[in-house]
């Protein structure tokens, strides 16, 4: 067993977990954070995406351990009160969901891109944010809105 | 009418929930006390189970139970069922093999369940389910469906000889026959149409209490249609009677036919809960969801199909050879024949049809709809043959069709589906402009240029959706009725909930069920609350598949809203001393036309409740209930062009455009219905591209995770183009045909189509890899 302590959404958490732990597994099973999925087990559909200090991280394949620390922000933590993200808004506005599952891996996956764009003063084109999509899997989609959204988004971060 | 009503952008009202990660998914849910369910799954594709030696699992930290089939079928489990049965041509019902939920003698297909753990913890549940010991005797297997066929090939059941659960024919043979000696130009064409995985997002999931002090049972469940799951899990594997257990299908994520059966997964925890006295939760991972999820399509198919001098279609004849796995699932049977065969006359005028099914076991996981259901297998076969005809013809493929289609509605087809209305040259004439067919010689000559091989692929697909009415589909076979039900409860301040049977997993159902309300009394959707996925809360449904819910399900709602909007004026016309006949309701405001009289739509509703003031006789409240069996399926169409530049070098085939023109009639909600056609399209590119459930010689499915199966992704699919016209279906009041498995149906053909043309090679099997094209082109 293991003591992790960590920030989670701007709260500090401490938690005692095995050794095996994932870090998805802390945040569902010992926090509730339940808007974080799992939807593949190998680290290729992204549903599991959070940001560790600020690095969209597949929660799935993270320990428990590993993030201990560490600043996490899942899903449950993006907006500012109620006022939405503006990759949340935009994923909504351009019907970038349809069933929900991948949305919130989708949503911190976005996010990170849009925030590494802006950061490097690259403009995201559609051809960038569909390579860049690469670790998140929709079956729903077939991706299209959800590229409309990023677009979109990007465009109002910027 | 108004911002919100039929034909509104609106934006999802489901939306705020899960884009805040507030979603709540069977997984999410705990119960006091819960213990893990792990399912010991065979490693062989068919063997014995000789013995199973539990104590070394037993005595593992945690572990409540180790249970097995025997323990299973002793309780009084009972077999799951096929729901539809078929009976062979020559009057036979079908050979269905006995399918416990754990194994008992023999399991038959990699991932076969031969005893499940319960324990404290999931980690402690799958560390004792590796230490179950099964003493296998391994037996020899068959995968495929032609080798299950051959004489001598390993035997599954002993109630399906040869393997052959039904051998099926529809239409006349030997008028087929005969019209084909005749013909002036017969095209023959084989396919094999490709196992897929289904692969929702969110595994299976099941989460299952029994209550001792009520004895009744709580299944949390990933279902598309929680009360059939409910009636079949009481009558037939008598879990529990149907008063006594509750089946709650939260939010689920996606489905694509995959949820609509009842596995033994979810039998196998409430028998467990009931007999450890704990919750049971099962989540499937990954891996298990590609072994023990239905899978879908996998048919072999030999077909040919005449030409007259005319190019007239004179007759086609289709033999199927359809692998349904080692187990009859729910509606496994009705696949391969009326959601198959039925459509095969397309969009075309065709005399004569034949079309002969064998279905067969195999030591594979059992095979059952997937979004489509037989519908892209008979599309894929008739737009491949009519693209293939037409090159030997050396006929423009567009012109070919356009010669052929259907153009005087009502059309009987051979092959029993009666089309009740559609438009199918406006929706090529949208789709060859979209894609600028015209201009298509000189970008491939561009492409030639940059050395690419650039092709063009059409596809006229039609499906058949809103399977129904009830009593030509039990004449058919099917066990149940196909018809929907709502119910409209009216709040004494005006608020309105919808209770439906349909089920929403990705379609939106909360915004478009709500904006029928908008649309009829003015409403904001914010005042509208559907309630749907609890056997406890809706009466009775038949949940979500075959692109039902609007057509049906909606048009239960608009069954029952009648009779709210009939009352409501009755006590409206009283309160105001007006005739019935004048009342109006619009913009929440209930009005006496041609007066300035009116009340609020709350203050009517208000009245219904006092029942202070209402007219003579009349019943206090507002809520009405309606069951809507259609008259007819309902008969989407549409035209596919897909555009591709394949690298000669490589073989791989980039998409440079893919545009759809669709007819789904009358449309509530553009956005909601583009998005179901974007997913559609990206799962049938998927199977034409990049997808394949591929068992090797030893039986094992060699493509069981995300990084075997390629899923299509973001960099692998295109924009689409979409366009929609509508002929409204004169079958239900709303006008709808459906729209959730059109994109699915109506794309893979267009692709390969399109690939073949940029290749010169005809020959191209799905998922057309690079591997595979570029060996084409060498071909």
């Amino acid at each position: 067993m293991a003591t992790v302590s960590m920030t989670v959404n701007g709260k500090k958490v401490t938690g005692d977990v095995e050794d095996r732990t994932l870090l998805v597994q802390f945040l569902r099973e010992i926090l509730n954070l339940t808007g974080t999925h799992v939807g593949c087990d190998t680290s290729q559909c992204g549903a599991c995406v959070v940001h560790v200090d600020g690095k969209a991280v597949k929660s799935c394949t993270t320990l428990a351990v590993q993030a201990s620390g560490s600043a996490v922000t899942t899903i449950e933590g993006l907006a500012d009160g109620a006022n939405l993200h503006p990759v949340q808004s935009a994923f909504r506005e351009h019907h970038g969901l349809q069933c929900g599952f991948c949305t919130p891996g989708m949503i911190m996956t976005a996010v990170d891109m849009i925030n590494r764009a802006k950061a490097d003063g690259r403009k995201l084109d559609e051809g960038t944010i569909r390579a860049e999509l690469e670790g998140n899997i929709c079956r729903c989609t077939g991706y299209h809105n959800i590229v409309r959204a990023i677009e979109s988004a990007a465009q109002a971060i910027a | 009418m108004g911002m919100e009503g039929i034909g509104a952008r609106v934006l999802r009202k489901e939306d705020q929930r899960f884009i805040t990660g507030k979603g709540r998914y069977t997984d999410d849910f705990k119960m006091a006390g819960m213990h893990y369910a792990a399912f010991v799954r065979s490693p062989h594709a068919h063997a014995k189970i000789k013995g199973i030696d539990k104590s070394a699992a037993e005595a593992m930290p945690g572990v409540v139970a180790v249970l097995d089939g025997k323990q299973l079928t002793g309780d009084g489990i009972g077999n799951l069922i096929c729901g539809w049965m078929i009976h062979s041509k020559d009057g036979s019902p079908m050979n269905m093999g006995a399918w416990s939920a754990i194994a008992t003698e023999k399991v038959r297909y990699v991932g076969d369940a031969a005893a499940v753990v319960i324990a404290d913890s999931l980690a402690n549940a799958r560390s004792a389910a590796e230490a179950v010991a099964v003493d296998y005797e391994v037996l020899p297997h068959v995968v495929d469906a032609v080798s299950a066929l051959k004489s001598g090939a390993p035997q599954l059941h002993p109630e399906a000889k040869n393997n052959m659960i039904y051998d099926w024919e529809i239409g006349e043979a030997a008028a087929t026959d005969a019209a084909l000696a005749k013909s002036a130009h017969v095209t023959e064409i084989e396919i094999y149409n490709n196992r897929l995985v289904p692969n929702p997002m969110e595994p299976r999931a099941a989460l299952a209490n029994y209550d001792v002090a009520e004895d009744h049972f709580t299944l949390y469940t990933t279902s598309q249609n929680p009360h059939v799951a409910r009636l079949v899990l009481s009558a037939f594997y008598q879990v529990a009677p149907e008063h006594k257990l509750r089946v709650i299908a939260p939010d689920v994520g996606g489905g694509f036919g995959s949820k609509i059966y009842i596995y033994p997964e979810e039998i196998v925890c409430l028998w467990a809960s009931k007999r450890t006295g704990v919750p049971v939760k099962w989540t499937a991972d990954r891996t298990e969801a590609f072994l023990a999820d239905a899978h879908g399509r996998d048919h072999v198919t030999k077909a040919r199909i005449g030409f007259d001098k005319d190019h007239k279609i004179t007759g086609f004849k289709v033999d199927t050879i359809a692998n349904i796995g080692a187990y009859m699932s729910l509606f496994s049977s009705s696949v391969p024949t009326y959601l198959y065969a039925t459509l095969l006359s397309g969009q075309y005028n065709i005399a004569n049809i034949h079309c002969n099914v064998r279905t067969v076991y195999t030591n594979t996981a059992p095979v059952d709809a997937y979004r489509g259901a037989g519908r892209p297998e008979a599309t894929f076969l008739v737009e491949r043959i009519m693209e293939t005809a037409a090159r030997e013809l050396g006929l423009d493929p567009a012109e070919l069709r356009r010669k052929n289609f259907i153009r005087s509605f009502p059309h009987q087809t051979p092959v029993i589906m009666a089309y009740d209305a559609g438009d199918y040259d406006t929706t090529l004439d949208a789709a060859l402009k979209a894609a600028d067919y015209a201009g298509f010689s000189a970008r491939r000559a561009e492409a030639e240029k940059r050395g690419k091989k650039r092709g063009i692929g059409l596809s006229c697909y039609i499906e058949a959706c809103g399977i129904a009415p009830s009593a030509a589909v039990g004449s058919l076979g099917a066990g149940v009725g196909l018809w929907e039900s709502a119910e409209v409860r009216v709040n004494p301040v005006g608020t309105i909930e919808i209770l439906t049977g349909s089920h929403s997993h990705g379609q939106g159902h909360e915004t478009t069920f709500a904006q029928l309300i908008s649309d009829r009394f003015g409403l904001p959707t914010a005042n509208v609350q559907i309630v749907h996925g609890d056997t406890d809360k809706v009466q009775f449904g038949m949940g979500t598949y075959g692109s039902r819910s609007g057509a049906v399900g909606m048009s239960a709602i608009v069954k029952a809203l009648d009779k709210v909007e009939a009352k409501a004026k009755k006590i409206a016309a009283h309160l105001m001393e007006a005739d019935e006949g004048d009342i109006v309701i619009e913009n929440g405001e209930v009005k006496v036309a041609g007066t300035d009289k009116k009340l609020g739509w709350h203050e009517v509703c208000l009245a219904a409740y006092t029942g202070h003031n209402l007219p003579a006789g009349m019943e206090p409240g507002l809520k009405e209930g309606a069951f809507y069996d259609p008259t007819n399926f309902t008969f989407p169409a549409g035209a596919y062009v897909c555009e591709v530049e394949v690298d000669p070098e490589t073989g791989v085939t980039q998409i440079v455009q893919f545009v759809a023109a669709d007819d789904f009639g009358k449309i509530i909600n553009p956005m909601i219905v583009e998005g179901q056609v974007h997913g559609g399209i990206a799962q049938g590119i998927g199977q034409a591209l990049l997808e394949g459930a591929i068992y090797n010689a030893d039986g094992q499915l060699i493509t069981a995770s995300f990084m075997d199966y390629t899923m299509p992704r973001a960099d692998d699919l295109p924009s689409f183009k979409l366009s929609t016209h509508e002929t409204l279906c004169p079958g239900n009041p709303l006008g709808i045909k459906g729209c959730g498995e059109a994109g699915a149906i109506g794309s893979p053909p267009a692709l390969i189509n399109a690939i073949t043309d940029a290749i010169g090679n005809n020959n191209l099997t799905m998922p057309a890899s690079p591997s595979r094209v570029w060996a084409a082109m060498k071909a």
